[in-house]
């Protein structure tokens, strides 16, 4: 007898059908590991090794790796979270994070604690493969597809699909860089412009028949020089979406820049080749592939519906019908109706994509008791998703998610911000960006800003360096960090942006001015003040941003030098000592110099 | 005794406390015991423990719960088996070599659905001969001494972030957590030995185990050096909270804020 046999396992955990790993792995890494501290594998080889198999490295050691775990279209189930959680206290600082990739990260581990890692991964069926390195990344979906009221068909099974005929396939395993999907819902919830392939799902009517489709997106991205994706044609049919990405890949592997990698995205392809050419290349490829392409290259994509029930409770232990404090707040700013009657997705915003290993532990039997599909789906800002919530379960659930920290409010506005890791744990980081990500949040639910729906659709992204990472680019109010001095003393500084978006109008944010720092939250709350004097009624903070930015904008402020001039008061350094506080970063007591060491993303 | 026994399993204590052959200890405080216990078990809360734990004294206690020096005893905690451990390693230190740790906790032991009851067991005197194995432990004059030579391994069992922040130069971190699996106190022989291996913790080296202050989550991690037979392990039952008292050197890693990645 066991003690396991004994424990009844919970009757209605959902398990994943796709299973993401390969145990052999795990030892293939201990044994590579070993060789290369033992001087028998090169720096080089290894990094490369390590980072197909998901291990990034960690800001100034060789001692540590970050294991990033994929997400394939961001679901989650139950028994895998339980297992990060364990995972996290066993080899990590017993936090997990939540990236913007729908990767969940576990930081400071120990490079020969990996393999054990990817044990414990496969047991439930996760992987980290080909997470890192020049190969095809996590392929993301919107939370919301299936569920979205704008949507016009779930593209989930076509993202897990595309992530299946990718993953350790031949063809993707050595790349000039990276390369990510982006599949999404609607225009509204966005993210198909800043990725190297974005894809909308579409259904075109032919003939009286309906045929699905996607819009798709090619050669946009955010990093060090961003851009904005085009769009390959009116309407690609669904037979074509693997060609289609094949052909893609083919370019980019034929063409892509592999000497220069500060320069070898896709979109610098794109950029330098002309949109048009590139546009023609891509079609013409896709020509060849599809003629070329043996029967049985396809797509396995799964249309067997997900199982919808409603967890059954024998009995409602809290007795009572008392709603506690802050339900409707938290309601209002942090669930959607989805297009199923009665059904909202429920948002729960963690600071800067960090959770515990007990709130994980917790959250696994929260999904469980409230999910009618029983599994959760990681959002695009560090974030998590339960939908099919029963309307009627949202106040129980409420309480539950108050009792382990997770109902902060605020989750769908501004109050939720993007923070890159930062100097917490990534090498290139200048800024402790992630801190001051949970900084902003902490002042500004402190300040109940997440109630006010002028500024629900807006966005405050940071970046601890040029890399974007953070995402800057796209937020309405974005920030990268740097550093800057006043004689021999430096501070973190940030650059500014402003008006960025991801969403059917993407664009890039415009730079503003440098913000020390310890002045980043006075600068927003003063944006914020002077939006509310001069807003039009029907305004919100990033519609009055956009007509800026535009040069639509008819009041007093016209410009974005107008909004600096407003701003540059406030900016202004102190002398070291009349505020020594200003020279430090968030968290940090000691005196602020850069510090880098070198990047792995381009390895 | 079979030298490599380190933990009873379930059944096995059950039968033992069956056939009243063995002394279990609940190292729980002295409240929860009282609510209920393992039957049969004797309370000896690890503070009163360490309130003195002079040989001397120890040996008190040990002859009060009717322990002599063919006694099985078996102890078990709430608290993944970290007190438990320090209580056995104690035992073990004044000579008592048949002790072993439950292989799970009470509250595990409970919620299978396994017997307990309130009642406190009369107990009649024993006595304990006193053989002191001075070669389990490590003091800090020891450790500094040793921690100069190759051929030992200093292994840290804090958390990660306590680690990073400050620990002893030249120990490695090995956080209690990793020695656990969901529901036994250590992981299985074969899953322990990997993990160790891949670590570099092997063959004769001596091993020196310490934690944050007294001993617990170190003594969990010696017994886990034990179950897979590295003969050479050593507590050092002081740990980090008298090496610093004591001024000795540290050791942290430098420029990250690793603090601001945690949540919490």
């Amino acid at each position: 007898m066991t003690i396991s046999d004994l424990k009844q396992t919970a009757p209605d955990s959902v398990k994943s059908k796709i299973n993401w790993a390969r145990m052999e792995e795990a030892d293939n890494f201990a044994k590579t590991v070993k060789l290369f501290r033992q001087g028998k594998y090169d720096e080089a080889s290894f990094r490369r090794f390590r980072l197909q198999h998901g291990a990034y490295g960690t800001r100034m050691t060789g001692d540590y790796a970050m294991v990033r775990i994929k997400l394939p279209a961001g679901e989650i189930y139950p028994d895998q979270i339980e297992k990060i959680s364990q995972l996290s206290e066993q080899y990590s600082i017993g936090s997990a994070h939540f990236s913007t990739r729908e990767n969940i990260q576990l930081h400071w581990v120990i490079l020969e604690d990996v393999s054990e890692i990817f044990r414990g991964l496969a047991e439930v069926g996760l992987t980290s493969r080909e997470a890192c390195g020049n190969s095809v990344r996590n392929v993301m979906c919107s939370p919301l597809s299936g569920v979205c009221p704008d949507e016009e068909f779930d593209s989930t099974p076509y993202a897990l699909a595309t992530a299946r005929f990718f993953l350790r396939n031949p063809m993707a395993q050595n790349l000039p860089r990276k390369f990510k999907f982006n599949f999404t819902c609607c225009e509204k919830h966005g993210m198909v412009r800043m990725v190297d392939v974005g894809l909308i799902p579409q259904i075109r009517e032919m003939d009286g028949s309906t045929q699905r489709g996607f819009k798709i997106f090619l050669g946009g991205g955010l990093g060090n020089k961003s851009f904005v994706g085009h769009q390959l044609e009116e309407f690609t049919p669904e037979e074509d979406l693997l060609y289609t990405s094949i052909a893609v890949m083919r370019i980019f592997d034929r063409l892509g820049d592999r000497k220069n990698l500060a320069r070898n995205r896709m979109r610098y392809l794109v950029n330098d080749m002309g949109w048009e050419k590139f546009q023609n290349l891509v079609l013409k490829e896709r020509a060849i592939v599809r003629a070329t392409q043996s029967v049985i290259t396809r797509l396995n994509v799964d249309h067997s519906p997900n199982e919808i029930k409603r967890p059954v409770r024998i009995s409602d232990e809290s007795g009572s019908d008392i709603i506690p404090d802050g339900y409707a707040r938290w309601l209002k700013t942090n669930t959607v109706k989805q297009t199923q009657l009665d059904y909202r997705s429920v948002f729960l915003t963690l600071e800067a994509g960090d959770i515990t290993a007990s709130q994980l532990h917790a959250l696994a039997d929260i999904i469980r008791n409230f999910s009618s599909e029983g599994k959760g789906r990681s959002g695009f800002e560090q974030n998590i998703v339960l939908r099919y919530v029963h309307e009627d379960d949202l106040p129980r659930l409420y309480s539950k998610l108050l009792e382990v920290g997770l109902a902060k409010s605020g989750a769908l506005t501004m109050t939720a911000p993007i923070g890159c890791s930062g100097t917490t744990s990534c090498n290139l980081a200048l800024t402790n960006s992630h801190r001051l990500a949970k900084e902003i949040q902490r002042k500004f639910l402190e300040l109940k800003l997440d109630e006010d729906v002028d500024l629900t659709d807006s966005s405050i992204k940071i970046s601890g360096c040029p890399n974007s990472c953070g995402q800057h680019g796209i937020a309405t109010i974005g920030f990268f960090g740097g550093g800057a001095r006043v004689g021999k003393d430096m501070y973190a500084n940030y650059q500014m942006l402003l008006g960025g978006r991801s969403d059917g109008d993407t664009m890039l944010g415009q730079i503003c001015l440098r913000v020390p720092a310890k002045r980043v939250i006075p600068v927003i709350l003063k944006i914020i003040e002077t939006f509310k004097q001069n807003k039009k009624s029907n305004d919100t903070l990033k519609s009055w941003i956009h007509r800026i930015v535009n040069g639509n904008e008819d009041s007093t402020i016209k410009s974005i030098v107008d909004i600096k001039k407003i701003l540059e008061p406030i900016i202004v350094p102190p002398t070291i000592d009349d505020d020594p506080d200003f020279y430090l970063d968030y968290g940090s007591d000691t005196s602020y110099h850069t510090k880098t060491g070198k990047g792995e993303c381009a390895a | 005794m079979d030298s490599t026994k380190i933990t009873t399993d379930v059944d096995s204590l059950r039968s033992e406390i069956r056939d009243k052959s063995v002394r279990v200890i609940d190292v729980r405080r002295e409240d929860d015991y009282k609510q209920d216990h393992i039957p049969t078990a004797v309370n000896l809360p690890l503070a009163h423990l360490l309130s003195d734990d002079s040989p001397e004294r120890v040996l008190k206690l040990v002859n009060s719960m009717g322990i002599d020096d063919e006694t099985p005893v078996v102890v078990y905690d709430d608290t993944f088996g970290a007190l438990a451990s320090r209580v056995a390693w104690t035992l073990e230190y004044l000579g008592h070599s048949n002790v072993t740790l439950l292989e799970t906790t009470y509250s595990n032991w409970k919620s299978i659905g396994l017997e307990s009851d309130s009642v406190i067991p009369e107990i009649r005197n024993k006595e304990h001969s006193l053989k002191l194995q001075p070669d389990i432990l490590a003091t800090s004059d020891y450790l500094e001494s040793a921690k100069t030579r190759d051929d030992v391994i200093l292994i840290d069992n804090r958390e990660r972030l306590n680690f990073l922040e400050q620990h002893i130069p030249g120990a490695i971190s090995l956080p209690y957590r990793t020695l656990a699996t969901t529901d036994k106190i250590l992981r299985s022989k074969d899953d322990m030995k990997r993990l160790l291996e891949n670590r570099g913790v092997t063959g004769d080296s001596e091993i020196i185990t310490y934690c944050g202050s007294v001993g617990t989550l170190s003594g969990l991690a010696y017994y886990a050096l034990k179950s897979v037979g590295l003969p050479n392990a050593k507590l050092y039952v002081r740990s980090f909270k008298e090496w610093k008292n004591l001024q000795k050197p540290t050791e942290k890693q430098e420029d990250a804020s690793y603090w601001d990645l945690s949540a919490e």
